[in-house]
């Protein structure tokens, strides 16, 4: 099972490199990929640097293109594809038919991974990507229960990848919209969730207020700390009740689940995360490299040791985590 | 240039008991639409319509005149929902909607023509050229695209394939694991009690500002406000557009068919405002926010 950490930038690649990582994953500086965010990400030259830098260690670099161009754009996610293939990538991961029709066709020998954002959560849609395009791995969205996972594993045609921790999308990836419906940018067409040049804060005597564009998001009392708008995180009124109507602020870890997870066939966990600290990374990453090792030494006394948990909590969103949706009760 | 586009219901998104779903539906046999879509596209727990039932609904509805697609589930987790999916996709009879990948390989493998739903991720013509070349006859456009991308996309559209616009009615935005529907309720998605049939155009949800925002619609969330092109139908005939897509509501539904028939027909239709639960909006179509109101 093998560990793929996220970079934003040469720091955090190497932070995941130095801590263990067998692959890291980043993407370029600009809406190609979907963490677009203000001066995260890589130009072709550190790009380079942070590939010189991990094969040294043996360690591989995936490059996520996983937006979808509109017309008008379709020429920038060529071009990343040709920086990405001139580079030297491991593996491109990509979401948009387009683009993977032209991948596979351009450079036939760049391995292809398909992005969680091609939403695909069943094993009939992972074989259209396999006999068309030739994808070695799928990356799972984040909606399918453990058995329903071992289920797509035991059918696929390909490897399968899955987040492990980090931020939870609560929505299937790649087919949420709840961002643009506010702001007009979304993941799938500029890059970000809720992106930051919407956001805003004010002190009122209500509390703190957050919102995204004119959608007020949520309102904070004296000893809570406000959190980013992301719209499925907001508390809400639903009926007679105000609360986190779709989820509360947590992050996804699933460390107590890895013997199940190596033993169910998974090729890779994802651990989410490019737009956070190289501190963040290497925290992450070193917990994650000891619980996969302890796990492949001896899956059944595996167990999720209380200081890898009290580690990954001090770096998780809301300071909690959650199984999220690999727990059916979750769901 | 002036194209005659024709005017499609969409797939029911809400979940109603089997008696409003069959009156539903005699009505719909005599509205002027040219093509229905059947089937349940949001929650496999929903169980009103069994799928024979769907296929019934489907012949009658096809002996009433009308072009049938089937419309299959858009998120789909269980090996259960893959057999239905099958049953589905292996039908001989009626086109079948895709709206996810997984239909879309079954129905390529079948070897027959399929529509893709707004679920089904075709942003640029590449994409679209790639599922022409496999047997894609219309698609539906994505919610989020304008009018601007739709015209690129007109410029480079494959020939035979064609175009289907999300015209009426609240949009689908997202899709979960989870049930906020029952989550709304305290329940756990497994013992959902079928809240959902309280709820026939969705559950409100509001910001904390009393605004409305959202619906919930089981594991699908939907806008509050109803997406509403009709004062652009001149504009989506010059673009070419082939299908009006309406998408059901529990009320007045044969109005608003009636209203977009009359102005295909160049005629004035009344404003629909009244026809919806809360408000309108055409962001998405003029390139700004969904939630946006332009013009209209």
């Amino acid at each position: 099972m093998e560990l793929v950490c996220p970079a934003g930038n040469l720091p955090s690649l190497k932070a995941a490199v130095d801590n263990g990582a067998d692959a890291v994953y980043i993407g370029l500086r600009d809406d190609t990929n979907a963490r677009h965010f203000p001066g995260l990400n890589f130009n072709e030259k550190r790009a380079t640097d942070g590939i010189v830098y991990a094969r040294r260690k043996g360690v591989r670099v995936f490059l996520a293109i996983n937006t979808y161009p509109r017309p008008d754009g379709w020429e920038r996610w060529q071009a990343a594809v040709d920086t990405a293939a001139g580079i030297g990538v491991d593996a491109l991961i990509c979401a948009d038919i387009g683009v993977l029709d032209y991948v596979s066709n351009r450079w036939p020998d760049l391995n292809l991974h398909l992005s969680v954002q091609a939403s695909s959560t069943n094993y009939e849609a992972l074989r259209f990507y396999q006999e068309n395009f030739g994808i070695k791995r799928a990356v799972l969205p984040r909606v399918l229960s453990l058995s329903q996972v071992k289920n797509v594993v035991e059918n696929s045609p390909v490897g399968i990848e899955i987040f492990g921790f980090g931020s939870l999308c609560v929505m299937v990836e790649g087919r949420c919209i709840l961002s643009s419906y506010v702001t007009g940018e979304s993941p799938n067409t500029c890059g970000a969730c809720s992106p930051a040049k919407f956001v805003t804060y004010k002190e009122t005597p209500q509390g703190m207020e957050s919102r995204l564009g004119d959608v007020l998001t949520d309102r904070y009392g004296k000893n809570e700390q406000a959190g980013y708008p992301t719209i499925c995180k907001g508390r809400f009124e639903v009926g007679e009740n105000t609360f986190y109507a779709i989820e509360e602020p947590t992050s996804l870890n699933t460390l107590e689940l890895l013997p199940e997870l190596q033993a169910a066939g998974i090729e890779a966990i994802k651990i989410e995360g490019r737009q956070r600290s190289p501190a963040y990374v290497a925290q992450v990453t070193r917990v994650w490299r000891q619980a996969i090792d302890a796990c492949k030494r001896n899956p059944d006394r595996f167990s999720a040791r209380a200081e890898w948990n009290r580690e990954l909590g001090k770096v998780s969103e809301g300071a909690t985590t959650t199984l999220g949706p690999y727990y059916r009760p979750w769901q | 240039m002036s194209s005659n586009p024709r005017l499609s219901l969409g797939p029911n998104l809400f979940y109603w008991s089997r008696d409003d779903i069959f009156d539903f539906y005699a009505e719909v046999a005599e509205m002027p639409v040219d093509i229905v879509y059947l089937g349940e596209t949001v929650c496999s727990k929903r169980r009103s319509l069994r799928t024979e039932d769907w296929f019934d609904l489907a012949d009658r509805l096809s002996s009433a005149g009308k072009e049938v697609v089937l419309s299959t589930l858009s998120l789909l987790e269980a090996e259960s929902e893959m057999l239905t999916l099958r049953r589905l996709c292996e039908n001989s009879r009626f086109m079948v909607e895709a709206n996810d990948m997984g239909a879309v390989q079954l129905l390529i493998k079948q070897g027959v023509p399929f529509v893709t739903g707004p679920t089904v991720n075709i942003y640029n013509p590449a994409t679209l050229q790639v599922l022409a070349n496999k047997g894609l006859k219309r698609w539906v456009m994505p919610i989020e695209l304008s009018k601007e991308t739709l015209a690129e996309m007109q410029a480079e559209r494959p020939e035979g394939v064609e175009t289907e616009i999300f015209a009426f009615g609240r949009m689908p935005l997202t899709l979960s694991a989870r049930c906020f529907t029952a989550r709304s309720h305290n329940l756990p998605k497994d013992d959902c009690q079928y809240k959902c049939l309280d709820y026939p155009d969705g559950r409100l949800l509001s910001t904390q500002e009393k605004k409305p925002f959202l619906a919930l619609n089981g594991i699908q969330t939907v806008s509050s406000l109803t997406c509403n092109l009709l004062p652009e139908t001149a504009e989506m005939k010059r673009l070419d557009v082939d299908v009006l897509r309406i998408s059901p509501q529990s009320q007045h539904t044969g109005r608003i068919v009636e209203a977009f028939h009359q102005a295909l027909q160049d005629e004035t239709p009344p404003p629909l405002d009244r026809y919806v639960p809360l408000g309108t909006c055409d962001g998405y179509w003029h390139g700004g926010a969904g939630m946006e109101r332009l013009k209209g």
